[in-house]
């Protein structure tokens, strides 16, 4: 009886001004997206021809190169590790479980100007051998160049394997016990078990870890740029900011936009079969584990060991070394300016979308109308949209209100409003909130679906009405999750670079356009300091998250013998 | 603000709350279908009914937070609900008790008691609430987290909140379901004295008709989105109006038997004589409902049968019996009478409410 009352949803509200809030602030959010497609559909033939006869097959080859290398590595690298530290008994398998999502703090052009500063010619490493083996110019020995599209697939696996390590872990959590004890009595072995039981039932959420991966790789202009691979992401920015030509951007942007659609019906696809894999009894079992004897049990250290010292501690002592080589250069009042810049524009976008997000999240909860999980749902597509082209779709609909506010002005005042929107920090803080609003929403929804609608209805007969009931009850009950959705979503601002480079007002930077410039410029040193301030920032999301792995473990195994 | 109800006049039938055909469905799915009902002011009534009936709807309609597709709902005379219309919840001051207790959390049992009275000052909301745990035995916890008390006590608090803002109407749904039996019991006890002597309006929803019978004095059965039967627990236990009411309330059995008279009844343990006319015709095939309190020992052994399982009850000991004739019965008697399994004891029946339907033919 109790679970038909938890599935019969109770009316708290009908449609009203919460529900037409949501759908237009659903509807605003969703306005880039469309008009990227809209605006695309208009001809640039120019520049296309120009386009498609020089740079174009480039933009596509390297997405696609990069697209496959970078999810088959960190396929790789994730699900091993997570089958080691889900599945094995090795010394350090506890620390492991939560060292290995330190990568996540990284994006990946920060890590990939720390490796070229390490691994570069005049770099410590060259200069060590050539020390050491007494050459003395580069045509003396082969040393592999890191600034190409290998280096930009192996640099990228190595922030992005945390995605699927962190799904599959979690899938090979709640496999069924019995099905892995029946494999076993069957008299399989512990591989064949783990090819022919365990991968195909994590299937659905490695696949899941790997498009996300892939969404984070699409997006990716800071590294590309500076390895001189440019992808379809290069491509918008290059004939934006450099032919001038929205059309042109809108239309490359369309084509990357069909590369993520591709990504989400696969991710789609297997979140479907999902259902069939996952058997909820004998869930909380304990999972029997292997005990690895001490070779292999070294082995296992070191698979997880690479991934966390090439993805996190080697970048952060390399950053490390060169802030405090280049401080007196990189600790300037400009630097504590764009710091300032940087702390405001994602502070401010971080409170708007979690605002939001609660507004959105909140409202879904009173009404399940079709309508509103429609247009909520269509709203939170933004972060699978990659930042270039979301700022296209961005400057286009600013950019049309802007000349109408100024033709009206000019028309009835004589007066000339300028451009109000676009060019402005306001349009830098609209993208944040179109790309990031998913991951606040997400959040703060499992939050909310903690607390047992009865509080809602308690709190109504009390005289509460739904807004106060929000703010009275609500909110404090799920102020744990709000915090964390205000820490993810500040931190992915201040790495976010596209977006920000397209939108940004003439001459205002933050500290990834600094960190970007600066390495342009092949100037890293003075970069670093700034590079280093963004993980160090981007720790504290993943501190969370750690803190969230850690909780789960009672679910965790437990040695059987 | 919270009592702007057009008009605060009682309705001509006098009574508090009036449900008029009312209907409302989850999706394509009916929850309750042509539903009317009048509770007085000052009565306690229950719903009773399996999961699924449609009871936890008509209380949520009745709170505000379920939509009519057809029908009225009416407090105090004045429209609260109709398809085209709801009185927002906040405004139809109607206390409500819930299954999990809703306490909130995060506050105090003061500040949860306290929650529905923010219009009134600091001092006289906490005299207010101060005087409403005394009452109810909660003085001692009111600086406490609902987490650090007990499900009874909880329970309390959950009515301490729901009662403090002097609702119009109670609602409890399922209030004892969370609690164990022994403390159910005392809770329900508890809880029916301090309503009766306070004169609170209420209306509870349960599946469990311990708990109806322990609060209410009219209850209605609801089956499918329906009321079958609304009347007093005396009338459903010895009157049920149809074969569903009498095999959910209370024990018994069916016996086949056929009308020879009016107000006579033959089976095989013998002609039952009703105290009023029955109303089928003479020579209807008919089933008898015989409660396990109308079946007594006997020392004329007029019908002999067998004692196949029994249970413990501490002051009575429940039979189940097999006749000679084949039949089976169960048989409620004090526990001094102690058969074993296997036994052959002498029984009759009395049956002082004859409760007879048309057999089915199948």
């Amino acid at each position: 009886m109790v679970a038909v009352a938890l599935m019969l949803k109770p009316n708290l509200w009908r449609w009203n001004w919460w529900t037409l809030g949501a759908v237009f602030l659903a509807a605003i959010v969703s306005l880039p997206i469309i008009a990227v497609f809209g605006f695309a559909a208009q001809p640039a033939p120019d520049i296309w021809m120009h386009l498609l006869t020089t740079s174009f097959p480039f933009y596509l080859r390297n997405t696609f190169v990069l697209l496959i290398g970078v999810a088959c590595l960190v396929a790789l690298i994730g699900v091993s590790t997570a089958w080691l530290v889900s599945m094995c008994n090795f010394p350090g398998r506890q620390i492991f479980e939560w060292l290995l999502l330190l990568p996540l703090a990284f994006p990946a052009y920060v890590i990939a100007y720390a490796y070229t500063d390490l691994l570069e010619y005049a770099g410590p490493v060259q200069s060590l051998l050539r020390l050491h083996f007494e050459w003395s110019s580069p045509a003396e020995y082969w040393f592999p160049n890191l600034r190409s599209i290998g280096g930009a697939i192996i640099l990228m696996a190595f922030v992005l394997y945390p995605y699927v390590y962190l799904l599959a872990r979690s899938a090979f959590l709640t496999q069924s016990v019995s099905t892995l004890e029946i494999s076993r009595a069957l008299g399989r072995t512990s591989w064949q078990t783990f090819f022919l039981v365990s991968l195909p039932n994590a299937r659905p959420a490695i696949v899941v870890g790997i498009a996300l991966a892939s969404m984070e790789t699409l997006n990716d202009y800071g590294t590309v740029d500076f390895f001189s691979v440019p992808t379809l992401t290069a491509g918008i920015i290059d004939v934006w900011l450099g032919m001038g030509s929205l059309a042109a951007g809108a239309q490359i942007a369309t084509m990357l936009v069909f590369f993520v659609v591709l990504l989400i019906l696969f991710e789609k696809a297997s979140r479907r079969n999902r259902r069939y894999y996952q058997q909820s009894s004998s869930r909380y079992k304990p999972l029997p584990t292997y005990s690895l004897n001490k070779w292999r049990g070294a082995l296992a250290i070191v698979i997880c060991g690479v991934p966390v010292v090439c993805g996190f501690l080697l970048p952060v002592l390399v950053l490390t070394r060169l802030s405090i080589i280049y401080f007196s250069e990189s600790w300037t009042p400009h630097f504590q300016k764009l710091a300032a810049n940087s702390l405001t524009v994602s502070g401010m976008a971080a409170l708007l979308t979690v605002a939001l997000a609660l507004f959105i999240s909140y409202s879904r909860r009173l009404q399940d109308g079709k309508i509103i999980q429609i247009s909520t749902t269509f709203a939170t597509l933004g972060y699978a949209i990659p930042g270039a082209v979301l700022a296209v779709g961005i400057l286009t609909p600013l950019g049309f209100i802007d000349n109408a506010v100024d033709a009206f002005l000019q028309k009835h005042f004589n007066l000339s409003s300028g451009l109000l929107f676009s060019g402005t920090v306001a349009a830098v803080v609209f993208a944040y909130i179109v790309r990031f609003l998913t991951i606040a929403v997400g959040q703060i929804e499992s939050s909310l679906g903690g607390v047992a609608l009865t509080v809602d209805m308690a709190a109504r007969t009390l005289g509460y009405s739904a807004r106060s009931t929000m703010v009275r009850f609500h909110v404090p009950l799920i102020s744990g999750g709000l915090f964390t959705a205000l820490m993810i979503v500040f931190v992915d601002c201040m790495k976010e670079l596209p977006a920000t480079l397209i939108l940004r007002p003439f001459g205002f930077e933050t500290l990834a356009t600094h960190v970007f410039y600066f390495a342009s410029d092949e100037m890293l040193g003075q970069s670093a300091l700034g590079s280093l301030t963004i993980v160090l920032v981007g720790v504290i999301p993943v501190v969370l998250l750690c803190h969230l792995v850690v909780r789960s473990r009672d679910k965790s195994p437990t040695r059987l013998r | 603000m919270t009592n702007n109800q057009e008009s605060t006049t009682t309705s001509v039938d006098g009574s508090l709350l009036s449900l008029d055909k009312i209907s409302s469905s989850y999706g394509p799915r009916a929850a309750i279908r042509q539903v009317s009902m009048e509770v007085k002011e000052g009565s306690q009534v229950c719903l009773l009914g399996p999961s699924g009936s449609g009871k936890t709807t008509i209380l949520r309609a009745i709170a505000g937070f379920q939509r009519l597709s057809s029908g009225t709902i009416c407090i105090n005379g004045a429209i609260v609900s109709n398809p085209g219309y709801e009185l927002p919840t906040e405004q139809r001051r109607v206390g409500m008790v819930f299954q999990d207790h809703a306490l909130f959390p995060h506050l105090t049992i003061a500040e949860n008691v306290g929650a529905g009275l923010r219009k009134l000052t600091r001092n006289r909301r906490r005299k207010q609430v101060l005087e409403l745990l005394d009452q109810m035995g909660l003085g001692a916890y009111s600086e406490r987290h609902p987490h650090e008390l007990s499900g009874g006590e909880q329970q309390r608090v959950a009515l301490a909140r729901a009662l403090a803002i002097k609702p119009i109407l109670l609602l409890m749904d399922e209030p004892f379901s969370s609690l164990d039996l022994e403390l159910r019991e005392t809770m329900t006890q508890e809880i029916s004295d301090f309503l009766k002597s306070n004169n609170i309006t209420c209306i509870m929803v349960t599946h469990d008709q311990n708990d109806a019978f322990a609060i209410a004095s009219e209850i209605g059965v609801m089956r499918d989105g329906q009321i079958v039967q609304w009347d007093t627990p005396y009338n459903l236990y010895h009157q049920p109006a149809n074969r569903f009411v009498a095999d959910f309330i209370g024990n018994g059995v069916f016996v086949e038997g056929t009308v020879i008279s009016p107000g006579v009844i033959h089976t095989s343990f013998g002609e039952l004589q009703a105290s009023h006319p029955l109303e089928l015709a003479s020579g209807t095939a008919v089933e008898v409902l015989i409660r396990p309190d109308d079946v007594v020992p006997s020392s004329d052994q007029q019908i002999l049968a067998k004692v196949v399982r029994l249970a413990f009850k501490g002051a009575e000991i429940l039979y189940t019996l097999e006749t000679e004739l084949g039949g089976v019965l169960l048989g409620l008697f004090p526990s001094h009478t102690n058969y074993s399994v296997g036994q052959t004891i002498g029984i009759q029946l009395e049956v002082d409410h004859v409760v007879a339907f048309r057999r089915l033919s199948d």
